[in-house]
């Protein structure tokens, strides 16, 4: 059986690997080229792609637990979801988490993935305090920011492409409430959506849904969601029944109006322009979790998530033109998140960076890749870049433009072996 | 907590049950051959789950050794499931009595010898359960597979008789008839998907149907209407069938 990604697209077949000890792990990496790794299959596009795969996932087990510390050592493949469920009731949770708790602890580090409190906290990379990882010639090593910065700096956001992640030991943070307070702002237009980023930009988490088909005077109108979590004590966590998508959806479902009703609908909802919730960790963090595959509802031709950032200097102008198009083009769906985000860490390959990023979904249809190059090349024009964990179609030069450190991560790759032995689909389109 | 002994702890359904359990509270007493290689994941368990998980050294074909490892659990356990099994090749079996002796002491023999114990000790207490995980292989004997498929035959009996005799003193007894599942034992099998349930699922389950009280849990569901027609089809008919 072969594996796909998030997107289901591209559909490629592929020799999967599975390994108990490491000298499995060993044997294939000595006799097999072009290898990728592989956790849970939440990277939208082809960045954990290939024709022969190494699956991290089944590598599932908690070590240890420093309950002192904070510091918690698993296996790769542990999901984020697995940590939650363990640590939240005795007053733990991630410093870091994207908007999926299906992750697996080694494709948070691969993607140096980000969250909702990015502008406070930062990336995973920050609560790490080592791993190990199977390099290109089979050796072990241990990786720490302080003790190998360069492998760190590498791994790191690096997409799998140093090596396999075997395990990692990282720090929780402690709280005392699965419940957050969360402030929602509706805004009219994009210079109010950036006024209110800004002003509540010492609030721990923050994110913005945005209406990406409004036109005119309401383009960058959005409900910004600010967010910090209670001290009442409660820490009930429990894991609620999930809906699923039994099949996947016809693709003419998804529409543009379709979309149009439900953003509609779904800004309605919010009758003030300031308004206050009390929700659980779930609702807030994880909204999309609670359906069970939800990419089904594109079609069977799949769908892409376009994200990309934009310095702060340019984001304004920058969105205002990225938004004028994509509304022009009819396309685009209501999974459409903003974010203000913190200063840029020094890994080679890590996405964020001080500014505004839009993620955004896109059915795979006629027409859509012409209107995402147009988007790069608006993109590179601000000296934006864009995020592999979702891309599947930039090319090599766009690609190049937003990442200053990109060299440097060929030039280790080389020196250390790992470019023929480690290759994804998206590796050898933008040529890392 | 109450102790839960999984017997065979180390194949892939074990794990699965045990983790289950833990998720629920219990604590585990793991037991099987080579028990020092479940070390990993009984932290695993005990990480997630906080419970007790204690690993216990287990043969289930060594018959003489379990009066004494019963006798050495202390507290003495609230619930037993045995999930020790074997399957070799029925050609192997054909060929090899050894094969064969070992299957049916493996899945029958040797499980007959534990429960014995266990049912002896918790009908006197009048508390506690027992599961089997036997297998629908057991429902019909089937040139592919019979010398297996007739040890887990001889083990639903058991079951379905002790559950009889316990019926009294109030200890329940769950049989357990998987079909398909995604385990080591079928890696590289060509099966239809629809059939095949994950060791997560029977997990669950097998949980639920114990909580429950249930007899017979068919896992997936719809063995047991696989099984029903298997069952229905006349012996002259299907003598001259592969299935």
């Amino acid at each position: 059986m072969s594996l796909m990604s998030w997107g289901v697209y591209p559909k490629i077949k592929n020799t999967v690997f599975k390994f108990n000890e490491q000298k499995t792990l060993r044997k294939i990496i000595n006799e097999h080229d072009k290898l990728i790794p592989y956790g849970n299959g939440r990277s939208y596009g082809d960045s954990a792609l290939s024709s022969k795969i190494i699956h991290a996932r089944p590598k599932d087990y908690f070590i240890d637990f420093n309950e002192e510390t904070g510091l918690l050592h698993v296996q790769t493949g542990v999901l984020l979801s697995e940590i939650l469920e363990s640590f939240v009731p005795r007053g733990w949770f991630l410093k870091v988490t994207p908007g999926t708790k299906l992750i697996t602890v080694g494709g948070a580090i691969a993607s140096d993935i980000h969250g909702k409190n990015h502008h406070v906290e930062g990336c995973f990379s920050e609560c790490i305090k080592e791993f190990n990882i199977m390099l290109a010639d089979g050796e072990v090593a241990t990786c720490s920011k302080e003790a190998t910065p360069e492998l760190f700096k590498a791994t790191c956001g690096g997409q799998g492409l140093t090596g396999i992640i075997l395990d990692a030991k990282i720090y929780l943070k402690k709280i005392n409430s699965q419940y957050i307070d969360q402030t929602t702002i509706k805004t009219k237009n994009l210079k109010e959506t950036f006024e209110a980023f800004e002003e509540y930009q010492d609030k721990p988490y923050s994110v913005a849904w945005i209406d990406c088909l409004a036109k005119g005077n309401k383009i960058g109108k959005c409900l910004l969601m600010i967010g910090d979590f209670r001290d009442d004590g409660k820490l009930d966590y429990k894991v609620k029944k999930q809906k699923s998508i039994l099949f996947t959806f016809p693709s003419f479902v998804l529409n543009n109006w379709s979309v149009r009703v439900f953003n509609w609908l779904y800004y309605g909802k919010f009758k003030q322009r300031i308004s206050k919730q009390v929700v659980d960790i779930d609702t807030f963090f994880y909204p999309l979790d609670a359906i069970g595959r939800w990419n089904r509802i594109y079609g069977k031709s799949g769908f892409t998530q376009y994200q990309f950032i934009l310095p702060k200097e340019s984001s304004y102008k920058g969105l205002e033109e990225i938004l004028t198009a994509i509304s022009k083009s009819g396309k685009g769906s209501f999974l459409a998140v903003l974010k203000l985000y913190g200063k840029a860490n020094d890994n080679y390959l890590s996405f964020p960076m001080e500014g505004y990023s839009l993620a955004l979904d896109f059915k795979i249809e006629k027409g859509l890749f012409d209107l995402l190059d147009k988007l790069d090349e608006i993109v590179v024009k601000y000296k934006g870049r864009i995020y592999l964990a979702k891309d599947v179609c930039v090319s090599k030069e766009i690609f190049e433009k937003g990442y200053p450190q990109i060299e440097t991560f060929r030039r280790y790759r080389k020196e250390n072996k790992m470019d023929s032995k480690f290759q994804s689909l998206q590796s050898k389109r933008v040529g890392i | 907590m109450s102790y839960i002994l999984i017997i065979g702890a180390k194949s892939d359904i074990a794990k699965a049950t045990a983790k289950e359990y833990a998720k629920h509270g219990y604590d585990l007493y793991l037991a099987a051959r080579n028990s020092s290689e479940l070390e990993e994941f009984a932290t695993d368990v005990q990480l997630r789950s906080g419970v007790d998980a204690k690993l216990k050294e287990f043969d289930i074909a060594k018959f003489e050794t379990h009066q004494v490892f019963y006798e050495s659990l202390e507290p003495k356990p609230l619930g037993v499931i045995v999930v020790a099994g074997y399957m070799a090749e029925q050609k192997e079996c054909q060929e090899d009595f050894t094969k064969t002796l070992n299957t049916i002491n493996v899945n029958y023999t040797g499980a007959v010898s534990i429960l014995n114990i266990v049912s002896n000790d918790m009908e006197k207490n009048k508390d506690g359960f027992i599961v089997g995980v036997s297998s629908v292989a057991g429902d019909r004997g089937r040139k592919a597979n019979y010398i297996y498929g007739s040890s887990k035959a001889a083990f639903s009996s058991y079951l379905s008789g002790l559950r009889n005799r316990l019926y009294e003193s109030g200890v329940k007894v769950l049989t357990v008839k998987p079909g398909f599942v995604a385990t080591k034992m079928t890696e590289g099998l060509d099966l239809p998907e629809k059939l095949i349930a994950s060791p997560d699922e029977v997990a669950s389950d097998i949980y639920k149907a114990q909580q429950k009280g249930k007899d017979i849990l068919y896992t997936k569901w719809i063995w047991r209407w696989v099984m029903l027609v298997i069952k229905m089809i006349p012996e002259w008919r299907f003598k001259g069938m592969s299935l």
